[in-house]
């Protein structure tokens, strides 16, 4: 016989591998499509490259001592690669100038945002919606139209007078940079706003009450209970500024390399796949770091609010 | 103090939200507008004309890159919602048990991860299975695209199922109603409209796909995005304004569409 807590176990068991079995499909096509092939990128970081591109199965750690050092030709000693310490540090810069940039125009924005009455706040809503799920590329490729020499900026500061031959933006630093805060405004925005919305407005009315001022309320007040969104919408931005691939390709013009130019490069003509694969978990790395971060963060104001 | 003064408002806020909005949609709008641009250079204007969308209507390629980027997208998100509801209802509703918070990882994994990463990582796992069974078809670009948009369909369809009553469930149980009677006639009718939206964002997200599809996809097998990004580094030209125009208009008219099923949420 069967007591009551035995058959309340069984029942349980039986939820649980049902779970399991109803989530089986999702995992296995994660597993196979996007999880396992990175384990595969690690492996072959340690490996040696073939000739024509792949690897072969010969351990070697040379990819990952070329990440950063490079092996002289002539008396094998090693130094610093030069060539892949500036692209990463450009990368690195670019990602967190964007961050930045997103975050001095998306902060105010989402306060607008969150501050209309509760019916247009819906529109303002749609209207950050509609470029964030417009194509990733069709968006750089109006930015490109807008800042090239015969775009609309260079043609309105011209016929003003103001500058005689056109300024050169398109593919430099600053362009990929336009770009990549342009694409990735929405990222920083919803976020922000949606802290915001839930923001209580008599504590920003008890800050005036005792005196203090805007700045010191939006400082000492409203930042400290959205810092949530802030630190959420930053790795949101973050990430994928960091690997970015199609903004820097189109508005960079292949001259200004970014990681994920270097790292398609190794694949390419480079034919060095270990080295494009050691690159790979580097920037995977760097992204860890930041996720790690954020959740220690997110963790420690969710303790503090409440 | 002012008599005027508002506790809502901060100086100078609302003109960069004002600059924001300005600026995310004037480069839109002044693609959109030159893509009806006559003059064949994509510098001045030559009067107003549809022979660019013409132009691109009648260009193969285009054709041919749009249907395949339908086909994968399509296919990729009844997959991708399929096993994102089994998942979601797999992970919700339920105490915490052994192996729930791995799936939670492992489910949002592809949105924790560069693409350029997954991108190279597919092509060194697919190029070997390429070689191994000799088969170069759509599938790899399917798979691919079907793993990034399940968390993409998974998001609407958990939040839906976190907010809704169990009562009605428990009802038809106790009405005898089989589980899978219960699922068929209660549940899925009340989750329909997450699966939608799952299913909506899956295909945009799928369609907008330009990274990893330009590491996995073979050679003849150009997307939109791939073929446009091809051309865009090759040079502006018209068409590429008109064929941006009308993948603005479907992804804007998606959009939409999902706005008013996911705001349907009462």
């Amino acid at each position: 016989m069967a007591t009551a807590e035995e058959v309340a176990k069984a029942a349980e068991r039986r939820d649980v591998r049902d779970r399991w079995l109803l989530s089986a499909p999702a995992l296995l096509v994660i597993l196979l499509a996007a999880t396992g092939p990175l384990l595969i990128v690690l492996v072959y970081s340690f490996l040696t490259p073939g000739a024509y591109g792949d690897v072969k199965w010969q351990f070697s750690s040379d990819a990952w001592t070329s990440v950063f050092l490079e092996r002289d030709i002539f008396d094998d000693t090693l130094s610093l690669a030069a060539a892949h310490v500036t692209i990463f540090w450009r990368s690195i810069k670019l990602a967190v100038v964007t961050t930045l940039a997103t975050l001095a125009l998306g902060f105010p924005t989402a306060y607008f945002m969150a501050t209309r009455s509760e019916k247009t706040r819906d529109l303002w809503l749609f209207l950050i919606t509609i470029p964030f799920w417009t194509n990733l590329l069709i968006r750089t490729f109006a930015v490109l139209q807008i800042i090239r020499n015969e775009g609309i900026i260079n043609t309105i500061l011209l016929k003003l007078g103001i500058i005689s031959a056109p300024v050169q933006i398109l593919y430099t630093d600053t362009a990929i940079l336009i770009g990549m805060a342009y694409v990735y405004l929405p990222l920083m925005v919803l976020p922000i706003y949606a802290s915001m919305e839930k923001l209580d407005f008599r504590l920003v009315e008890a800050g005036y009450d005792l005196y203090a001022t805007r700045f010191k309320v939006l400082r000492k007040i409203i930042f400290p209970l959205v810092k949530p969104g802030v630190i959420a919408g930053s790795i949101l931005v973050f990430i994928p500024a960091l690997g970015a691939y199609v903004t820097p390709s189109v508005l960079g013009g292949g001259k200004n390399m970014m990681l994920s130019n270097l790292i398609e490069l190794q694949f390419g003509q480079g034919r060095n796949w270990p080295l494009g694969s050691a690159l790979s978990i580097t920037v995977m790395i760097i992204v860890m770091v930041a996720l790690l971060a954020y959740v220690r963060n997110a963790g420690q104001s969710g303790v503090r609010h409440g | 103090m002012a008599s005027n003064f508002s506790i809502k408002h901060q100086p100078g806020f609302t003109a960069i939200a004002a600059t924001c909005f300005v600026v995310l949609y004037l480069p839109i709008v002044v693609l959109v507008i030159y893509a009806f641009n006559a003059a064949t250079s994509t510098s001045e204007w030559g009067g107003f004309s549809l022979k660019w969308f013409q132009s691109a209507y009648q260009n193969t390629q285009v054709i041919d890159a749009t249907l395949r980027s339908f086909q994968i997208g399509a296919i990729a998100a009844v997959l991708s919602t399929i096993f994102a509801t089994m998942a979601a209802l797999a992970t919700t509703r339920t105490a915490s048990y052994p192996g729930l918070t791995f799936k939670y990882a492992a489910i949002n994994q592809p949105l924790m991860v560069p693409e350029i990463v997954t991108g190279v990582a597919l092509l060194i796992f697919f190029s070997r299975i390429k070689i191994f069974t000799g088969y170069s078809g759509l599938g790899y670009l399917v798979a691919a695209h079907t793993a990034f948009c399940i968390p993409f369909a998974y998001l609407p369809i958990r939040a839906r199922l976190e907010n809704m009553d169990l009562t009605l469930e428990r009802a038809a149980a106790d009405l005898y109603a089989t589980p899978w009677k219960t699922f068929r006639r209660i549940t899925l009718p009340l989750l329909w409209p997450g699966i939608l939206a799952g299913l909506m964002l899956a295909f945009v997200i799928s369609l907008d796909d330009v990274v990893i599809t330009e590491f996995v996809k073979s050679g003849g097998q150009d997307t939109l995005p791939t073929y446009m990004l091809g051309q865009i580094r090759r040079g502006i030209t018209p068409e590429i304004n008109a064929i941006s125009t009308a993948f603005l208009l479907l992804s804007v008219a998606i959009v939409t569409l999902f706005f008013f099923v996911s705001r349907k949420r009462d």
